[in-house]
């Protein structure tokens, strides 16, 4: 299996310690959604209407998305007749292929933060409630640090209960700054005081946290276009990165929430949070082909170092690894 | 609005076949097909989506269509009927113990909204039903989270339990219930940590909690917004501590809320509350009959006459009813009604209550400008109250003053002195229709009114 080989490759140059990370993150979505298909693959010899059918609903389970599905399966079915496919021991490894490329289908990747030396960078943390922005700046903070960079972070959640001292307890574990105001200030007070304070302290990397929100609410968005803007002119090409953390177990409604959420403050990237649960993640597929905003990083658990770059190929690689390894030894 | 794309492409599917005489298998398959494909994008759990459409074409293609003489008609009743069967038919209130205190368990996935649920179930708890919470802060994981309930409690003045984060959940609910029963709390609200339900100590340690607390309601927080995994959270719940009960969260944002569908059907346990908003009052009960209603875009009036019972001054009412009645209405009827309606809560959130509001185009679009409201008081306030009582004095000179006053324009006076008229208008044709004794409201022009 060519396309088997070159993502081994690809994965064993690269730290095998992540990659365990990733299996070990997904063995729950690999579970169910791996074995889902090593017994269709087993129940199925011939590839027909029924197998796909069979295939279409898995993948529906997944949250993968009604027009996202058919799009593959259409694809797939093309696939299988060009390539001549009758019998179901090779098409393990054209619906990965095919789960690749479609993620892959957008512009160029951009998996990495733009963090550059010699300026202050700003990361702007927006989403709806609930979905893990604070852990995650908390864990993203841990990583700057542990290269060497210094880091500030910014309570801009002046909303919520307890959520200035949930960051404020990140900043003490990580060992950063927090720039606070007192609860119910205006959040694009506390960024401004938070981009003076960082400016002054020559810091390389500001975290800025911000209330949850549903982005149907109107005045709430509308805060936080503000927010940019305010970080926009007080630093020219600023935020720099707009993360929009993604709850994993969401269903369709979180292209909603990236559609909105990219509109107000021009997002970025994801973070694709809480992936260690059951839910299947598919909706990182539907996200990325249809609004083209990469992935970044993903949360695979509890730990500080349990943030992850985003790879579509080991992701994949994570899904399909049991099916891939048995097709290969047969 | 929640299963806004539902009630859209059910309305959609099922306009082709109201108003026909005949209905063939045919036409019962290809909606049927639209149903499902709608159903799971709204994130019900594919096996209820089958079953769902199992039963429905079984029905509609059964022999209770054939016999009606509006098919059509008869096939949107049965999925109305299937949908409010799905969520569980009647409403279920709280069960409360016989011999309190009342234990209250909140368990749930990492962000659900337990503790904001917790804070708002106990103003529900003290508000309708005059209980005395106390709160229990039992996550002792995640960081401030006990800082989080106690700064609920503080803005609720409901008293708060913690024991710092050393001291393990089961012994911290241990002696919540001992300083229950020594200040005569009736109810208390265990707040769980959030956890996945596939980490095993976790879930062990909400089993030793339940054992030593024997809470009469176990209630499972679920984020609304859910998707087909939903079922799998509910089911290991309930299997492994046994659930009573569901919250459904953050239910006042745009997802259309399949979860709720399927976490009924699957668990066999029923919705109590949903979670509506940012304010702490903002849980009300789950109404399963009404929230197919809002399915099939009939409207969710029952909640809005109840908003208005709960924030309207009922002496107030009866006297504009009069005024209604007798043409009598003022400006300053007009204002008070407006500041009466803000009470209510968010303008756009009442206006999609109402039936038929949804089939108007763009109204999903729309937003009610609640500064413009603002600048409608101000013009107002800035009128005599000569003018308030008989606005047909107010001429150029008076238009021009009042604009000033108000820092608006004379077209905006224009505009709200034509407003009103077309207004009064209204009133006057809706206070007709009710001394017909019609029992369908219309609201002629209210789109043009609000828009």
């Amino acid at each position: 299996m060519s396309f088997f080989k070159k993502l081994k490759e690809k994965i064993t140059g690269t730290n095998e310690s992540v990659t365990e990370k990733f299996k070990d993150g997904l063995s729950k979505t690999r579970n169910s959604f791996t074995s889902k298909v090593n017994d269709l693959v087993a129940r199925f010899r011939e590839v027909d209407e029924e197998f796909f059918e069979e295939l279409e609903e898995l993948l529906l389970q997944a949250d993968v998305g009604v027009e996202t599905v058919m799009e593959l399966i259409d694809e797939l079915k093309f696939e299988v007749k060009r390539k001549n496919i009758k019998d179901t021991a090779g098409i393990q490894s054209v619906i990965s292929e095919k789960l690749v490329d479609i993620y892959n289908a957008g512009e160029e990747q951009m998996n990495e933060l733009d963090i550059q030396d010699g300026r202050l960078n700003v990361i702007l943390m927006v989403g709806v409630n609930g979905v893990g922005k604070t852990t995650t700046i908390g864990k993203l903070a841990a990583r700057f640090k542990a290269e060497g960079k210094s880091v500030m972070l910014a309570a801009g959640d002046t909303f919520r209960a307890g959520a200035i001292d949930q960051l404020v307890v990140w900043g003490e574990r990580v060992g950063v700054e927090v720039i606070r105001q007192s609860e119910g200030s205006d959040p694009a007070a506390v960024m401004y005081d938070a981009i003076r304070a960082a400016k002054s302290r020559n810091v390389d990397v500001l975290i800025c946290d911000t209330a949850g929100r549903l982005q149907n609410k109107v005045n709430l968005m509308n805060e936080l276009e503000k927010v940019h803007r305010v970080i926009g002119r007080e630093i020219e090409g600023a935020p720099h990165e707009v993360l929009l953390a993604l709850d994993a177990t969401t269903g369709q409604n979180a292209l909603v929430q990236a559609h909105t959420f990219k509109e107000a403050t021009d997002v970025t990237g994801i973070v694709l949070t809480k992936l260690d649960g059951t839910a299947k993640g598919g909706i990182v597929l539907a996200i990325r082909s249809k609004l083209n905003i990469p992935v970044k990083f993903v949360g695979l658990g509890e730990g500080m170092d349990d943030l992850q770059p985003f790879d579509p190929e080991k992701y994949v690689y994570g899904l399909f690894a049991e099916g891939l390894e048995r097709e290969e030894e047969e | 609005m929640a299963f806004e794309g539902l009630a859209q492409r059910l309305q959609g599917t099922l306009q082709k076949i109201t108003g026909k005489g005949k209905i063939s298998e045919a036409d019962v398959k290809e909606m049927m097909r639209e149903v499902r494909f709608a159903l799971i994008e709204a994130d019900v759990n594919l096996k209820v989506v089958k079953e769902f459409v199992k039963t429905v074409s079984e029905r509609a293609v059964g022999q209770d269509v054939m016999k009606s003489l509006t098919p059509g008609q008869q096939v949107v009743k049965i999925v109305k009927d299937e949908l409010t069967n799905l969520m569980g038919g009647e409403q279920n209130p709280i069960q409360f113990s016989r011999k309190p205190p009342t234990v209250i368990m909140m368990v749930g996935l990492q962000g659900a909204g337990k503790t904001t649920t917790t804070g708002k179930l106990a103003t529900v708890l003290r508000k309708r039903h005059n209980k005395k919470p106390l709160l229990v802060a039992a996550d002792i994981y995640r960081p401030a989270a006990i800082q989080q309930l106690e700064t609920l409690g503080k803005q609720l003045t409901i008293p708060v339990f913690s024991l710092g984060t050393d001291i393990s959940p089961v012994e911290i609910a241990r002696q919540a219930l001992k300083e229950a029963e020594e200040h005569h709390h009736d109810v208390v609200i265990i707040d769980t940590a959030g956890r996945l339900h596939v980490d095993e100590d976790l879930m062990q340690e909400l089993k030793d909690i339940r054992e030593l607390s024997k809470p009469d309601e176990v209630f499972l927080v679920v984020d609304a917004m859910t998707g087909q995994d939903a079922v799998n959270v509910a089911k290991s719940f309930d299997e492994a501590i046994g659930i009573t009960g569901v919250v459904l969260t953050k239910l006042d944002g745009d997802t259309r809320g399949g979860a709720a569908l399927s976490i009924r059907s699957v668990t066999e346990k029923p919705i109590k509350f949903v979670g509506m908003g940012e304010k702490m009052d903002a849980l009300e009960p789950f109404h399963p009959e009404r929230m197919a209603s809002r399915i099939l875009g009939m409207g969710d009036v029952m909640s809005l006459i109840e908003k208005a019972q709960a924030n309207v001054d009922e002496e107030k009412a009866k006297e504009l009813e009069q005024k209604f009645r007798t043409q009598s209405f003022t400006l300053e009827d007009f204002l008070d009604q407006l500041q009466q309606v803000r009470k209510m809560g968010p303008l756009d959130e009442l206006l999609k209550m109402m039936p038929g509001f949804n089939k108007i185009k763009g109204i999903e679009n729309a937003q009610v400008d609640e500064g413009q409201m603002g600048r409608v008081e101000a013009v107002i306030y800035s009128m005599t109250k000569e003018e308030r009582a008989t606005p047909e004095i107010i001429n150029a000179n008076r238009r021009k003053r009042i604009a000033k006053g108000s820092g608006t324009s004379i077209q905006e006076v224009n505009r709200l002195l034509k407003q009103f008229e077309e207004m009064k208008k209204m009133v006057k044709q809706m206070t007709n229709m009710q001394q017909k004794g019609k029992k369908k409201m219309k609201m002629p022009g209210l789109d043009s009114f609000f828009k």
